[in-house]
């Protein structure tokens, strides 16, 4: 089996508060760059879904990850490959030359090239908050997606997948060649199974962390680097931003001394009961 | 001049209550186009009694797409009926609810249209629709237009004020639904397992009260009495998810739910930035938490440093006592 990972780099989530906010842009400077957390989660979701699950693991198959991104992108690149992904690619590009659509359309390229039986991307990237671009990639493809996986279990030719939806859990069967957008509960212990997965097997919570070996040897796998103008297939940027301000500052709040000033403040300063 | 279409979303036979934030986001952006807007009701044998609660709020026309293929929502048979529909129209745009996030960029993807999710306001940039959106985490706003000739969009329930209806009887008419593609053929809904509450929902609600990993099992036992008293919905961290204390589709915050109630209580939640990013626009913050230096104090409104499973039976008996002396 083979899977392709859409990765992008972030400015540190943890720390997105310490963005500074002018109108001509948002600077990250000085944060760290991250891997989006929900493309780690593909990663791994990617991981199970091409190894036995066995002690010690068989890998089945082979995990590809691609980004759109500048040469810098490459650090991020090796560390996904430090955790376990086979070789990765690297579109050109430079950050603000992006949007969603053209992120879809240059990766439906490198897709339509590669020929995986699936295709996992994270539900958003936590920079842009957009959350749009596997949903884009499924159509432009005409393939059946399943978006905000919870959980996924490899059935022969097809997937299985629980989505986080409002109210509830929906189950869908996507046939190869699929994508999946996955949500946070994907890298819970009994979330993902490959088919020679035992269902008795549980991975430890989270994603896994490469170890020193896997990380000398990221070094030589391969990544292979691609010009935008050849993937994105005519497609310019589509959005642009003109203004960019910062939320209002919420006034300091109180500390309350017990239930019974609590009550007092929220009936009789907030009015809020 | 073009018109907006807005996607109106089902659920038990009749329009949710969802589709209300769009259609407002909708007005607002035909404005801009100086345009007028109209509603598609598109689903399962049904669809056409449905629409009949969308014709009260000053659309042009109420589109039916009403077919058995249409009966379980997916995308991929949902996606060529919007686009062919919304195809003579400058905006395409639902809520960004779990359906509206879905739906929304597969038709974009397939109009080749460019897309803004999750927008918390439109505004006029020179005759184009100027879409306001929150990033990092709601750390910082972004304001964008699109290029593309049809644009399509997703509106934050939370920043859009619900719908009123204006009275007047837009016309249905019904719209054959477009054959599926070769996607559809390869996708099969299994299951649609949704709990049904008696509570309020969280985008809906005026008061909220999540609780956080602090709850442990002891999550509903100690939380329903509290929403019981104050009507509320009930919501979580993701740590209380994750943990399975409270389902996954009551996780507010940045990647859960973007709620603004007038009264917002954080029980046992430390205020990590992707909760707050969901929480933050509440009116009144009321924070639970027996570490004084938790970060969700910095934006409490009102802050009890105290243990909850104290303090929350004891603010239930306050409250009950409170109503009850009117
Ligand atoms: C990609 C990504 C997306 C995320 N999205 C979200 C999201 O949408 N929503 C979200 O909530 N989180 C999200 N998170 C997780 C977030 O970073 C935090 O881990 C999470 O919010 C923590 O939940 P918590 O506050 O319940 O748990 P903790 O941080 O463990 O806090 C528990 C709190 O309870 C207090 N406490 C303990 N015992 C008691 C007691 N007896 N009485 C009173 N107080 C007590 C503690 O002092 C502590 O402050 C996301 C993380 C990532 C990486
Ligand atoms: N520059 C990029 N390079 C590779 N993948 C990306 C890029 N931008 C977005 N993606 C993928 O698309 C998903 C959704 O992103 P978005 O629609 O921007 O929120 C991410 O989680 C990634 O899997």
């Amino acid at each position: 089996m083979k899977i392709l990972v859409a990765l992008k780099r972030v400015a540190d989530p943890d720390n997105a508060n310490k963005v500074k906010v002018s109108p001509e842009k948002i600077d990250t400077t000085g944060l760290e760059w991250k891997i989006n957390p929900f493309d780690e989660y593909a990663l791994e979701a990617a991981l199970r879904l091409t190894e036995d699950g066995k002690k010690p693991k068989k890998r089945e198959g082979e995990v590809v990850v691609m980004t759109l991104g500048p040469k810098e992108v490459e650090t991020t690149l090796r560390s996904a490959l430090a955790t376990g992904a086979d070789r990765a690619i690297r579109i050109d590009c430079t950050d603000d030359e992006l949007d969603g659509r053209l992120v879809a359309n240059a990766l439906k390229t490198v897709i339509a090239e590669e020929k995986p039986d699936y295709v996992i991307f994270g539900k958003q990237a936590v920079d842009g908050d957009n959350n749009g671009v596997g949903q884009m990639v499924a159509e432009l493809l005409d393939w059946p997606m399943a978006t905000f996986a919870a959980t996924i279990q490899e059935e022969d030719g097809s997937l299985l997948v629980s989505r986080e939806v409002d109210g509830g859990m929906c189950t869908l069967r996507v046939k190869t060649p699929a994508v999946v957008t996955v949500d946070l509960r994907i890298v819970a212990p009994e979330s993902v199974y490959s088919k020679l997965t035992d269902k008795a097997h549980k991975y430890s919570d989270g994603v896994r962390f490469a170890a020193l070996p896997a990380i000398m040897k990221a070094k030589k796998k391969p990544i292979d680097v691609k010009a935008l103008a050849d993937t994105a297939g005519g497609v310019t940027i589509g959005s642009n931003y003109a203004n960019f301000e910062a939320p209002a500052a919420r006034a300091a709040g109180v500390k309350v001394e017990d239930v019974a000033a609590l009550v007092d403040k929220l009936a009789n300063e907030a009015k809020a009961i | 001049m073009a018109d907006v279409l807005v996607v109106a979303e089902l659920a038990d036979g009749q329009i949710r209550k969802t589709t209300l934030s769009a259609i407002t986001m909708a007005k607002a952006a035909a404005a801009v186009l100086g345009g007028g807007f109209d509603i598609l009701v598109i689903g399962g044998p049904g669809a056409k009694a449905a629409a009949a609660g969308a014709t009260a709020f000053g659309a042009g026309k109420v589109l039916v797409a009403e077919d058995a293929g249409l009966t379980d929502y997916v995308a991929e048979r949902y996606a060529p009926t919007v686009a062919d529909v919304g195809k003579g129209y400058g905006l395409i745009c639902a809520t960004a609810s779990s359906y509206g996030k879905d739906l929304i960029p597969r038709v974009a993807g397939r109009l080749e249209a460019a897309f803004a999710g999750d927008c918390a306001g439109v505004s006029d940039a020179g005759g184009k629709i100027a879409y306001k959106r929150p990033m990092f985490a709601g750390n910082a706003f972004g304001t964008c237009t699109l290029n593309t000739a049809i644009q399509t969009a997703t509106a934050r329930q939370s920043e859009f004020e619900p719908a009123a209806e204006s009275g007047g009887a837009s016309p249905i008419s019904d719209v054959t639904a477009t054959a599926p593609s070769g996607a559809a053929e390869r996708v099969e809904f299994v299951s649609l397992e949704q709990v049904k509450s008696e509570r309020p929902e969280l985008g809906e609600a005026s008061t909220v009260v999540s609780g956080g990993r602090a709850l442990k099992e002891e999550f509903f036992k100690v939380l329903e009495p509290l929403v019981d008293v104050l009507g509320s919905a009930l919501g979580a961290s993701r740590a209380a998810c994750d943990a399975g204390y409270a389902p996954g589709d009551y996780q507010v915050g940045q990647t859960g739910k973007i709620v603004a109630p007038d009264l917002y209580f954080a029980i046992g939640i430390s205020g990590a930035i992707q909760h707050v990013a969901g929480m933050k626009s509440s009116k009144t913050i009321v924070a639970i938490n027996k570490d004084p230096d938790a970060p969700i104090f910095q934006i409490a409104d009102y802050g009890l440093v105290a243990d909850l499973f104290q303090a929350v039976p004891e603010l239930v008996e306050a409250l009950k006592a409170k109503k009850a002396a009117g």
